[in-house]
């Protein structure tokens, strides 16, 4: 029982430290933007482990943290394989054909009327339906291997970016458009030094919802069917054992794997529109 | 709409196509085993040729590719036989007018349930945070990161463990699969309605304020109605994200459910079923998406704003 209260003690210190930070004088300061939300994170961590140990939880439930980091440190070697199976050969690739795909379809949308007035909508009306649901058939045609996870990633992909890329070739003024035909500018031309950068804002919000439908798609896909090494695979398996620590670890790893993913396409994002409002501080 | 017919027209005509390459080797071999004469005649031939020679050798086999009995790729037609049979045909002539678990709606209908449920859960969820984390800011600057942090983690990893979790707390059934629906449905509403909070501008809250208004009027009279177009942008998103997350909570249970349905079709080879299962799901997603366009259109109207 003291561990539960002196969870509630830890909560109600570090959140009282929180507020006094978020509110003071620093608070515009990046060392206090980055410590806030760290220390919220680690106070959610203690308040976990003091929890998980004062009211007695099984470790089947609900392991502590700290159960969970030893059995990671533990079983690096497995959960990387794992790893390069789901996310580099899995989700990768295809979120790579996926995004290559829908940017060469939403140019052909862009330049052919009929296609934007036929596909598009279809396009939105599949972006949001359940596509998960076609992993069991991906899974029958292309095998157990990463292949079949790649497909299912590549059709998860595909809706979102080009719905958001065909939103973003639309998004120049005619004023900009009449100032390259003055220029002399061809389709090409305008296509390549106007309308491509000028849409980048809106592709990479697509690349960004992606990233996170890829892992998805390759994690799910594995329920279905998969070679015995896997995130997907290890989870199913890990639980079936009933070695809940496990699970946790491997969830861990993905939600390393994701925000890493997630991550990196927002740093690409601001090198490449570094122009845009929204990037400017 | 005719583009729209056009390129459906396309699709279902390369659907039709696709199932000639897609199907012709488990056909050929059938009609091998019914004593039909084919082409490169011994199996071994076969493996390596490719699906377009096997296909313009064996020219009486194209019909047999749109009525196999458990093709890799079914023939649209397939996809509505299979779904009439198990919804139509099953609960009329085989059960006698009632709806079993051997009927696609029953599933149906088990996946709905949890899907609304954690809609309504996630979206009440939602409003609450992103009204914390506008009138907070160590809410704000706190839990902000976080929220976009946990939808990089792949939530479906999570579902069987809640489950797992809630049946040892005693919990069975509806509400773990709406819990899951709710942490999909969650986000979008959160990041939307702290868009439509913070939506209106210095010009209209120093307007508030000239009229003296309190903080709570200021919120209810000026910042709330300014974010229902926000909010409800966000909940047609949110609504897709539950029926996927009640889709793939059913994966690990096996009680009931589209997702269960797939699964288990997938497990005997039974494509049309799984295709059946798809296409009600997509129009359910879709039937609830033009719910909730319905109703903003009413609520905006209702509010005055020209829609």
């Amino acid at each position: 029982m003291t561990l539960v209260l002196l969870a509630l003690v830890v909560w109600a210190a570090a959140w009282a430290l929180n507020h006094w930070l978020a509110n003071g004088p620093l608070r515009q300061t990046s060392p206090v933007r980055i410590a806030v939300p760290l220390l919220f994170g680690l106070t959610i961590l203690a308040v976990w482990e003091l929890c998980v140990r004062g009211l007695n939880v099984p470790a089947v439930i609900l392991p502590p943290p700290s159960a969970i980091t030893t059995r990671f440190a533990e079983n690096t070697g497995t959960l990387w394989q794992d790893f390069v199976q789901t996310v580099l050969k899995g989700a990768l690739s295809g979120y790579v054909i996926g995004v290559a795909a829908a940017l060469a379809t939403a140019v052909l949308v862009d330049r052919f009327d009929f296609l934007r007035r036929g596909l598009l909508p279809i396009g939105n009306f599949v972006a949001a339906l359940p596509i998960v649901g076609t992993a069991p058939i991906l899974v029958m045609w292309f095998g157990f291997d990463w292949q079949s996870k790649a497909a299912v990633v590549v059709i998860m992909v595909f809706f979102p970016v080009l719905v958001n890329a065909v939103a973003g070739l639309a998004d120049t003024t005619q004023m900009q458009r009449d100032l390259m035909r003055t220029y002399g500018a061809g389709y090409w031309q305008t296509l390549v030094k106007l309308r491509l950068p000028a849409a980048m804002p809106f592709i990479f919000n697509g690349l960004k919802i992606a990233t996170t439908l890829a892992l998805i798609g390759a994690l799910v896909a594995e329920f279905f069917g998969s070679p015995t090494q896997g995130l997907g695979f290890r989870i199913s398996t890990s639980f079936g054992q009933l070695a809940i620590d496990t699970v946790w670890a491997v969830i861990l790893v993905a939600a390393l794997a994701g925000s890493a993913f997630y991550g990196g396409m927002t740093l690409i994002e601001r090198a490449v529109t570094f122009w845009h409002p929204s990037q400017r501080r | 709409m005719r583009p729209i017919l056009t390129v459906l027209a396309v699709i279902v005509a390369v659907w039709y196509a696709a199932c000639l390459p897609m199907n012709v080797r488990e056909v050929l071999t059938e009609a091998e085993r019914a004593g039909v004469v084919i082409v490169p005649a011994a199996a071994v031939d076969r493996i390596d040729a490719g699906t377009i020679p096997l296909l313009l050798n064996n020219p009486n086999a194209l019909g047999g590719t749109w009525a196999q009995e458990r093709p890799r790729l079914p023939a649209p037609h397939q996809i509505v036989q299979a779904l009439w049979d198990s919804t139509v045909t099953e609960a009329l002539f085989n059960r006698k007018g009632e709806i079993s678990n051997r009927n696609l709606l029953y599933h149906a209908g088990t996946t709905l349930f949890p899907t609304l449920l954690g809609f309504l859960i996630g979206t009440g969820l939602g409003i609450l945070l992103a009204v914390g984390i506008v009138h907070s800011r160590a809410m704000d600057m706190s839990v902000m990161p976080w929220a976009i942090i946990s939808q990089t983690i792949p939530i479906v990893a999570l579902a069987p463990m809640i489950i797992v979790v809630l049946n040892a707390a005693g919990i069975q059934g509806l509400l773990p699969k709406a819990i899951i629906s709710a942490y999909l449905s969650f986000f979008p509403v959160v990041v939307g309605m702290v868009k439509g909070l913070r939506s209106p501008d210095a010009m209209q809250l120093d307007l508030l304020r000239t009229y003296s208004a309190s903080q709570s009027q200021g919120f209810w009279k000026l910042r709330l109605p300014a974010s229902v177009p926000y909010l409800f942008a966000s909940l047609k998103i949110a609504i897709s994200a539950a029926l996927v997350g009640a889709i793939v909570g059913e994966l690990p249970v096996q009680q009931g459910g589209l997702g269960a349905w797939m699964l288990a079709k997938s497990y005997y080879g039974q494509t049309a079923q799984i295709w059946a299962a798809l296409f009600v799901a997509a129009v359910m997603a879709g039937l609830l998406v033009v719910f909730i366009g319905w109703v903003e259109r009413r609520t905006l109207r209702r509010m005055g704003v020209a829609a």
